[in-house]
């Protein structure tokens, strides 16, 4: 069993100033295997407390990082699973499910993270997810109106991950749960 | 030498010792056969041994204490004496034959306690006598130890309130008359310790005098334990008559310890009840005393009692004891002309701590505190002394973590003249506690007035003062520091729009006097507070508000406009292209075509004339097409004129892959799912045989300078376009275009010349398999995938 915390959009300090209390009680260092962050921090700050929860850490870069050194895209493997790690800025039309599709199957992975909506989205999409987890400070968004922050758990075991969102609603925090299998044949047409 | 003193003085003892228990095994004998004049003869010879002036303090004090055992089996025989018909003035007289003074005066001691318990005179007469004549010891350590000999065997037959020995002719008055009586010999002979000796033993002195304050103490915590000394005695007679003897001793050591004592000693409500004579005494000591280490005691005392019992505040209010105490600290540093500045700013940190706890909703006692710094710091600009400069930090750290809310520290108006006298850096280290403080406590700031005062407050940080170069600065410090500003703004928010426009024109004000090095980290939290404050108002009708209203988004867009102009002389072009774009979209919510379109202009501008990086140009593009997609406001006119450049921009890119990247991301410009008059297919398929050619270009020129053939993954990137318009609809895309484009990539992906790229090879079979998906899924996508063959 691995948890991954996937999160992105802090916008600390441009359109947020912190993370919410109730999440950063939540998240403990040594409880997490790897981050993976979909861009915008935006300060070292922010790069150092992540890196305090857990040291391995996959960035990429959104359009308002200081740090120039996170790639565009980045892929990894855990368990049984290939990820696929983007800022979503370049995918357009923003947020579009069909065109994210497109870049799953361009880096070829069976889930893709993405975020820049700063709305939380889970799709099963011809045998693979994409999930976007949403501003985990509920920053401001020119396309998304009303955005709560929300970032989401992983729990990646053998061929089975199920994700936890975790939504702060009016001060309460709600978890939503999605469970996915991946069969062996999912990259096949079948 | 001093080896060998300590080695001589640990000989001298154990020769004391060995000529006390060799006497006193003769006294022993002497009592178990009852003989009397033998046992004083003994005893006399065994207490000669105190005689020696040899020991320092803390040797004495070894012998002493045999010797007070030795004294109380003594006693004990005494007792037995007169049970045996020995008339114990006959005792008291007796030993008074003892040849030495010493002897005869423990001697005297030891019957006068059995005296006192027979009864046979006034407990006064005895304790009085044996008070007057131990005045026959001059010598410092041997007079005070005899004395506290006294004290001891005295204690529990004072005749105090309740006690046995209370009488018609015994009255508490005597058992007090005769403690202070003990008390000030004790003290003398302690002063004067001090002046006997060498000079250069000064300090050998002062350590052997510390070791023996408590024995003088010991006479306060008597009186203090006295029952008949209630607050009218204390009043009248034990205080004053204490402070006298504190006073008049003009000795810096015993002043400071008995001070201390006093505030120990005694219970809190009589300080409370006697605070000015106490204080009254503080200016008369001698100028080297530790005085603010005493009235600190003295406040610390008086407010836990304040917080232990919460019926003592009204005696609080009722003596005046904030106004005595600041008065009296205000006399002590007016007197104290050399005490350093840190001492006066430690005791008003004293004073401080005292008022938060006690009087927390006197705020106006806070700012007189501050006030009376003020005045100590006025002859000065800036403070120097470091340590002075840390007690001014913990003075003003105090009200905010009492109050934990800022908005307290904005209402005493003598809290940012205090600030002014730190030095610039610690200035600023102030304002990032403050800033802290209000993050910490989640404290929202909500009207532009107090924003006001609150950046008049952590200038420090908004602005350069008195020319420290920011250069100077550690470039992370500055960076943190601003972050934290930054921040702050966020924080700063009224639900009322009116005030929250004020607060953002407040902001605007004062963030915008911060030089380049600043702008880039305290613009952005100020745009996109405005742009929370115009989605607010963006719900509601303009007319209805009517025209005189100040908040709307118009006049908010505007502010926006000059404030990101500021950005450009950082210069911050990158920056400032992205919240133009920002701005453009919230315009178009609003419905303000004119104002998108001229934050777009400007846009546009910054990209032609400021980006000259190409990787941020690919960045920019990219933000560009993807905010330009989203955009509904503009007409056909304004909406041709900027998709065309922004296409001609992304043909523009240096490298070719980036060229045909965006080349291919415009076609989304001409084909909006749910707006029925923006479905161009023709300038869609225009857009994407664009992208094919350069492409094709890219391959040519990567087989040309290379030798082998290049990314076949921008062929799959297209593929994928053309199966996206397709599935939308897009008559212009047809399956035989796009089995066209399979085939051709199924050629490039064999052809010799091109170097296998697995990740190409991969993109290109799960796009395959998605042909595939879809054409299993059967309805109507699956026959309009029908036709591909793959």
């Amino acid at each position: 069993m691995v948890l991954v915390l996937a999160l992105g959009d802090l916008h600390i300090p441009h359109r947020a100033s912190d993370l919410p209390a109730k999440f950063k009680s939540m998240l403990v260092p040594g409880k997490i295997q790897h981050i993976i962050c979909t861009g915008n921090l935006c300060i070292k700050e922010v790069h150092d407390y992540l890196k305090s929860l857990c040291p391995d850490m996959h960035i990429t870069r959104g359009e308002y990082d200081e740090d120039a050194r996170y790639p565009e895209t980045k892929t990894l493997t855990i368990g049984q699973f290939k990820l696929g790690l983007c800022h979503g800025h370049q995918v357009i039309p923003w947020g579009d499910l069909d065109s994210l599709a497109m870049l799953q199957r361009q880096l070829d992975v069976d889930i893709l993270v993405t975020g820049h909506t700063h709305q939380f989205k889970a799709y099963k999409h011809e045998g693979g997810v994409v999930i976007n987890p949403g501003s985990a400070t509920g920053a401001y968004s020119s396309i998304t109106y009303d955005v709560n922050p929300s970032f989401v758990l992983m729990d990646i075991d053998g061929l089975r991950v199920v994700v936890y969102v975790y939504e702060l609603i009016d001060g309460e925090v709600k978890v939503d749960k999605i469970d996915f299998k991946k069969t062996a044949t999912t990259q096949s047409a079948s | 030498m001093i080896g060998d003193g300590i080695e001589d003085e640990e000989k001298w003892l154990a020769e004391g010792i060995a000529g006390l228990q060799q006497n006193a095994f003769y006294m022993h004998r002497a009592l178990d056969s009852n003989n009397l004049r033998d046992a004083l003869k003994y005893s006399a010879q065994m207490l000669s041994e105190l005689r020696t002036s040899r020991l320092s303090p803390h040797k004495y004090y070894e012998l002493y204490m045999r010797a007070f055992d030795e004294l109380r089996k003594l006693e004990m025989f005494f007792k037995e004496e007169t049970k045996r018909g020995c008339s114990v003035i006959d005792l008291y007289e007796l030993v008074q034959h003892a040849g030495n003074i010493l002897p005869r005066l423990y001697l005297l001691c030891t019957v006068g306690s059995v005296y006192i318990k027979s009864k046979e005179a006034p407990a006064k007469d005895v304790l009085k006598d044996l008070v007057e004549m131990c005045r026959g010891i001059q010598h410092p350590v041997r007079g005070l130890f005899l004395r506290s000999y006294l004290s001891q065997v005295s204690r529990d037959k004072l005749p105090d309130i309740g006690s046995e020995y209370e009488g018609d002719a015994d009255t508490v008055m005597d058992a007090v008359e005769f403690v202070l009586q003990n008390f000030t010999e004790m003290n003398k002979l302690w002063v004067r310790m001090q002046h006997q000796g060498p000079a250069r033993e000064k300090e050998k002195r002062e350590k052997e005098r510390n070791e023996l304050r408590d024995l003088v103490g010991k006479n306060l915590h008597v009186l203090s334990q006295i029952e008949g000394v209630d607050l009218d005695m204390y009043k009248d007679t034990v205080l004053p008559r204490i402070l006298e003897q504190v006073v008049n001793c003009k000795d810096e050591i015993a002043q400071y310890y008995l001070m201390d004592c006093i505030i120990q000693v005694f219970p809190d409500e009589y300080h409370l009840q006697t605070l000015e004579t106490l204080l009254g005494s503080c200016p008369q000591l001698q100028a080297t005393v530790d005085i603010k280490t005493v009235l600190s005691q003295l406040m610390d005392r008086l407010s836990n009692y304040a917080a232990s019992s919460g019926e003592a505040l009204p005696e609080f209010l009722q003596v005046e004891a904030f106004a005595k105490l600041s008065n009296s600290i205000g006399k002590v540093i007016e007197a104290q002309v050399d005490m350093p500045v840190v001492g006066a700013i430690s005791l008003y940190v004293s004073l401080l701590t005292f008022t938060l706890r006690v009087h927390p909703d006197r705020l106006d006692y806070v700012d007189q505190v501050l006030s009376a710094c003020v005045k100590k710091l006025s002859s000065k600009a800036k403070l120097e002394d470091s340590k002075a400069t840390k007690q001014i930090v913990a003075l003003l750290s105090a009200p905010l973590e009492k109050y934990n809310d800022i908005g307290i520290a904005l209402k005493l108006s003598n809290y940012p003249r205090v600030m002014d006298h730190l030095d610039s850096g610690t200035n600023k280290v102030m304002a990032v506690v403050i800033i802290q403080s209000i993050m910490k406590n989640n404290t929202c700031i909500s009207t532009a007035d107090k924003v006001d005062a609150l950046f008049e407050l952590i200038k420090g940080l908004i602005k350069d003062l008195d020319g420290t170069p920011v250069e100077e600065l550690d470039e992370e410090d500055f960076k943190e520091e601003q972050s934290s500003v930054a921040r702050l703004i966020h924080m700063l928010h009224n639900d009322d729009p009116e005030e929250m426009l004020k607060i953002i024109c407040t902001v605007k004000k004062h963030i915008l006097t911060g030089g380049p090095q600043r702008l880039p980290f305290t613009v952005p939290p100020l745009i996109f507070s405005a742009l929370k404050l115009v989605r607010r108002l963006q719900g509601q009708d303009g007319d209805v508000v009517g025209e005189d209203q100040a908040a709307t988004p118009k006049k908010i867009f505007q502010l926006l406009h000059q404030t990101i102009e500021a950005l450009l002389s950082v210069p911050a072009p990158e920056l400032a292209l992205r919240l133009y774009l920002q701005c453009a979209e919230a315009a178009n919510d609003c419905d303000l075509e004119p104002v998108a379109y001229e934050f777009f202009t400007q846009a546009f501008i910054l990209y032609e004339e400021e980006v000259a990086d190409s990787k941020a140009q690919v960045t920019a593009i990219h933000l560009i097409i993807g905010t330009l997609q989203r955009m509904n406001v503009f007409g056909v006119e304004n909406r041709d004129t900027l998709t065309h450049k922004a296409t001609g921009y992304s043909a523009k890119l240096l490298k070719k892959p980036d060229q045909c990247r965006a080349v291919y991301a415009c076609s989304h410009l001409f084909w909006l799912d749910d707006q029925e008059g923006l479905k161009d297919g023709e300038r869609v398929l225009l857009c994407l045989k664009r992208a094919l050619r350069i492409a094709n270009a890219a391959q040519q020129m990567a087989s040309a300078t290379r030798g082998s053939g290049g990314p076949v993954t921008l062929f799959v990137e297209i593929l994928n376009k053309y199966l996206y318009f397709f599935e939308k609809g897009n008559p212009q895309i047809t399956s035989t275009a796009i089995q066209g484009l399979v085939e051709l990539i199924n050629t490039e992906m064999q052809s010799d010349t091109t170097t296998s790229d697995p990740s190409a090879d991969a993109f290109f079979s799960s796009t395959l398999r998605y042909i595939e998906f879809q054409k299993q899924k059967g309805g109507t996508m699956g026959e309009k995938y029908e036709p591909i063959k793959v």
